[in-house]
């Protein structure tokens, strides 16, 4: 039986939301997954809204399309439900996680989602500036994301991370990103 | 062994470059072709290739140079796209006309005006003329092979000329893929070493190359030339494209077809647009109803008898293009299309939609209607998907 889960992140460009697609991505592909990461970049500066997509599946994936039906929808920056529907598409038992301060009853109540909807909120901006050092909450809402959709374990997000920063960043960054993981899959709210 | 990983098609795509060793690279950056040449310049940094890397200063150049590095007797590739190959437009047509084996990338994206960075095929279409061979990728591990299959196809003494390996911009270019990089031992014995015919440098056995040719037939004859050569790469193609196959295991036809032996109805497309239609002829198979998919991955050479074959049997044909060709009948495919159809005495009338110019997503309802339109006859005009109809 065929398994396919699609995932919407809207976010602004420079919070790293395509590296984020591609973690997830790469994480489910450790579990023996086929997946697809892509943006859909807009004016290509810092700040601009944008979206982008993974899926993940049993079976190889055909379509190339973008994600009109996402099963579960991601928002970096809470300041774009201001002039994004990001429930558009949506099924009504999606899931949504939040970058934001705001409770879960606070965030369904901005966006409007029906009762049959999972909400979660996590404050990844903050977490990532208690541990990165840097506003960008892409790694630790990944870590909000293996809690709350249960696509795959935490630990394998960390094996994950490992094995791709393991390359680029120093040990204290790497330790940082994990620790941020740790902390947003610890403090999300549902 | 080769083992799967995740990659974007414009890694896949510098990855076979590298793993060929091109002896020259000229290359001017420009998006979504971009991180091509950025992965490749690191490469040739690292040390992990000995390509002469010339960073120029605009495509004009870049083309220039490979046409000059190609006739001295180099293995040369590049990579473009967009207004970036239009700016090439006049080294395309003496590149073919010089016979200089070059692999050139594109990452496939609409033209100005208005300014558009996204997908389609406005840039390569434009290019269909100029006597090179031409790939279209569906995915990021095809762009892949038909990068690698394309040194082999040049550089066949019975070719000899240069190849555009495509790939769509950000759908194939910037998209995570489930991809297998070949063995670097692997591609290096498949493409193995070039031996130019008539090298500038060989000082010893002086030849001049792109002549004057003026009145007279010998103009003519040389175009002649040209035309049976791009002939003679199908059947080039079709012999390392067989023998990749062989070694990798994944399916290299000219023609990819899906479900056409008793399809009624058939959709031709090509690039990464064809998962999309072939996913939603799936959907329709399952509910009885007998539809097709045919996806040329050559365009030129066209491939018009395995094409027309395909469509043998079909009661109606829709070709979804991803440019128009202003003031034709047809948009690009169509046209070769309903070409290939007649020269083939294959009768099925032809329906023509252009869809997702600039990069406007192509829906999977957009596709239904396309085979709803089939079912109902066809269509006598062509349609913007989309936007009208």
């Amino acid at each position: 039986m065929s398994q396919l889960t699609e995932i919407r992140w809207h976010a602004r460009a420079g919070q790293g939301a395509v590296t984020a697609a591609k973690l997830v991505a790469d994480t489910a592909m450790l579990q023996g997954n086929y997946i697809q990461a892509m943006p859909e970049y807009g004016p290509e500066r810092t700040g601009a809204p944008l979206k982008a997509y993974t899926r993940i599946s049993s079976d190889p994936i055909e379509v190339h399309n973008n994600i009109l039906n996402p099963d579960i929808v991601i928002v970096l920056d809470d300041t774009l439900l201001d002039s994004t529907d990001v429930t558009e598409g949506m099924p009504e038992d999606g899931i949504i996680i939040f970058n934001t301060t705001m409770t879960p009853e606070e965030a369904r109540a901005a966006v409007n989602a029906p009762a049959s909807m999972k909400v979660a909120t996590v404050d990844a901006t903050g977490i990532a500036l208690a541990t990165i050092k840097k506003d960008m909450p892409n790694t630790p809402i990944v870590g909000a994301l293996a809690k709350v959709a249960g696509l795959f374990p935490i630990d394998l997000v960390k094996e994950r991370l490992i094995l791709t920063f393991g390359k680029k960043f120093s040990q204290e960054m790497i330790d940082a990103n994990l620790e941020s993981a740790d902390r947003a899959y610890q403090e999300v709210h549902e | 062994m080769a083992e799967k990983f995740s990659a974007t098609g414009n890694q896949m795509v510098a990855e076979a470059i590298r793993q060929a060793k091109p002896d020259v690279m000229a290359a001017y950056p420009i998006t979504p072709q971009t991180t091509i040449v950025e992965t490749y310049d690191k490469f040739v940094a690292d040390g992990r290739v000995h390509t002469e890397y010339v960073p120029v200063e605009s495509e004009h150049s870049a083309l220039s140079a490979c046409i000059g590095a190609s006739a001295a007797g180099a293995r040369v590739a590049t990579a473009t796209s967009s207004q970036g190959l239009a700016y090439m437009w006049e080294e395309l047509h003496i590149a073919a006309g010089m016979r200089c084996p070059i692999v050139m990338a594109n990452a496939n994206r609409a033209l100005s005006s208005p300014i558009n960075i996204h997908g389609d095929h406005s840039d390569i279409m434009a290019a269909r003329d100029c006597g090179w061979v031409m790939f279209f990728a569906e995915t990021a591990q095809e762009a892949y092979d038909n990068t690698v299959v394309s040194f082999r196809v040049a550089e066949d003494p019975n070719v000899l000329l240069p190849v555009l390996t495509t790939l769509d911009g950000f759908v194939t270019t910037h998209a995570m893929d489930v991809c297998v990089l070949e063995e670097d031992e692997t591609v290096e014995k498949f493409v193995g070493d070039y031996k130019p015919l008539y090298p500038l440098l060989d000082t010893d056995n002086p030849v001049g190359q792109g002549m004057f040719a003026t009145l007279g037939p010998d103009y003519m004859k040389q175009k002649l030339i040209e035309r049976r050569a791009l002939d003679n790469a199908m059947e080039a193609i079709e012999k390392h494209g067989k023998e990749w196959e062989k070694i990798t295991g994944r399916p290299f036809d000219i023609v990819d077809t899906w479900g056409c032996e008793d399809a009624d109805y058939i959709v031709v497309c090509l690039g990464s647009n064809a998962g999309n239609v072939r996913f939603e002829a799936r959907k329709l198979r399952e509910e009885g109803k007998k539809v097709g998919v045919v996806r040329p991955r050559v365009f030129r050479p066209f491939p018009a008898k395995q094409v027309a074959e395909a469509c043998k049997n079909a009661k109606a044909v829709a070709v979804i293009d991803r440019s128009d060709s202003f003031g034709s009948p047809s948009a690009p495919l169509a046209l070769e299309v309903r070409s290939a159809l007649v020269r083939n005495g294959v009768t099925a009338p032809v329906s023509d939609y252009v869809a997702g110019l600039g990069g406007a997503d192509i829906t999977l309802e957009q596709i239904k209607q396309v085979f709803t339109d089939l079912e109902n006859g066809g269509t006598d005009q062509i349609t913007y998907m989309g936007i009208e109809g």
